[in-house]
């Protein structure tokens, strides 16, 4: 139960290489995603 | 005017027979068609992935039993084994998109390999980075050079050569030729994974689930499932989001050419 929470697993890193991984994808992804839709927005319109 | 009419039906029944055979593959295969289809699904399927990953994590980190014998070190298991299941299923996709590359030519399939790539690669760090942190504790060692780890091990460089071969080329064509041939080739790594613990003497642990069933008690199998579920929708979105980009990064840049070429 998490009061009993050992943090030591995301100090061990495995958590924390996880968490990083997802997150920093998911925001490069979308980053890309909408510079995409902006750029071809923008040559579409002119 | 009746003969352009039946022409018409003939045309319908074919494509809606073609359907039927498995020609749906072919119609979503257009990337036009794949856009306007997965624009408006991405940011609910971002949000659910989001959810379900974000619960297996904390309920396997905080709410799961630990391990009778490994203590909490066995937690690692919530987000190590879904990323390894997602890293072979990557793979075992993206060889399915080489292979319908290399058979029936589609750009959305050369695509799809393409972007799958990236990601099945950091799948694959992941799941060999956490199974090391996972082997100090409980084998003593961060590495050792056992039949699970090196095929895994294996996995990761294959997924490296590809993105590096189909880039690697100055015709894009080429690379995705060549990036597809290496990836049906590597596809032999994929049963060497699933049944190196049981052909060879491994340190690693034999498979706890199977098709048939699990050994592992049910308030540490429903965690990781829900963290599995959610990893797999993960790199489904990732996927999706990047080939979309792709798609439109393609028709930016050939609208740009046909504006230069009109220019000249």
């Amino acid at each position: 139960m998490i009061e009993h929470l050992n943090p030591w697993p995301f100090i061990n890193g495995a958590y924390g290489i996880s968490v990083l991984f997802l997150a920093a994808t998911a925001l490069l992804t979308w980053r890309r995603l909408r510079q995409a839709t902006k750029r071809l927005a923008q040559i579409e319109a002119s | 005017m009746q003969s352009m009419h039946s022409a018409g039906e003939r045309t319908a029944r074919g494509n809606l027979s073609g359907r039927t055979q498995g020609g749906w593959l072919h119609y979503f295969a257009n990337p036009g068609r794949f856009a306007r289809f997965t624009r408006p699904i991405l940011p609910w399927l971002g949000a659910v992935s989001a959810l379900l990953a974000v619960t297996g994590i904390v309920w396997g980190y905080a709410f799961a039993p630990a391990d009778f014998q490994q203590g909490d070190a066995a937690r690692i298991m919530y987000v190590h084994v879904p990323a390894a299941w997602v890293s072979m299923s990557g793979y075992a996709m993206l060889a399915l998109c080489s292979f319908f590359s290399l058979v029936w030519r589609h750009p959305l399939a050369d695509i799809a390999a393409e972007e799958i790539g990236p990601v099945g690669a950091g799948f694959t760090f992941v799941c060999l980075v956490s199974g090391a942190l996972w082997g100090r504790p409980t084998w003593g060692t961060y590495w050792v050079w056992d039949a699970r780890l090196t095929s895994v091990l294996i996995l990761f460089f294959l997924y490296l050569g590809h993105i590096a071969l189909v880039r690697g080329f100055e015709s894009r064509e080429r690379g995705y030729r060549a990036g597809a041939i290496l990836a049906l080739a590597g596809v032999v790594n994929l049963p060497i994974i699933v049944f190196s613990v049981q052909w060879w003497n491994t340190l690693h642990q034999g498979n706890s689930i199977s098709f048939t069933g699990s050994s592992i008690y049910p308030s540490m199998l429903y965690p990781l499932l829900v963290s599995t579920l959610g990893f797999y929708l993960c790199f489904l979105t990732l996927v999706l989001a990047r080939i979309l980009a792709a798609i439109m990064e393609r028709k930016t840049s050939s609208l740009l050419l046909a504006s230069a070429e009109r220019d000249a």
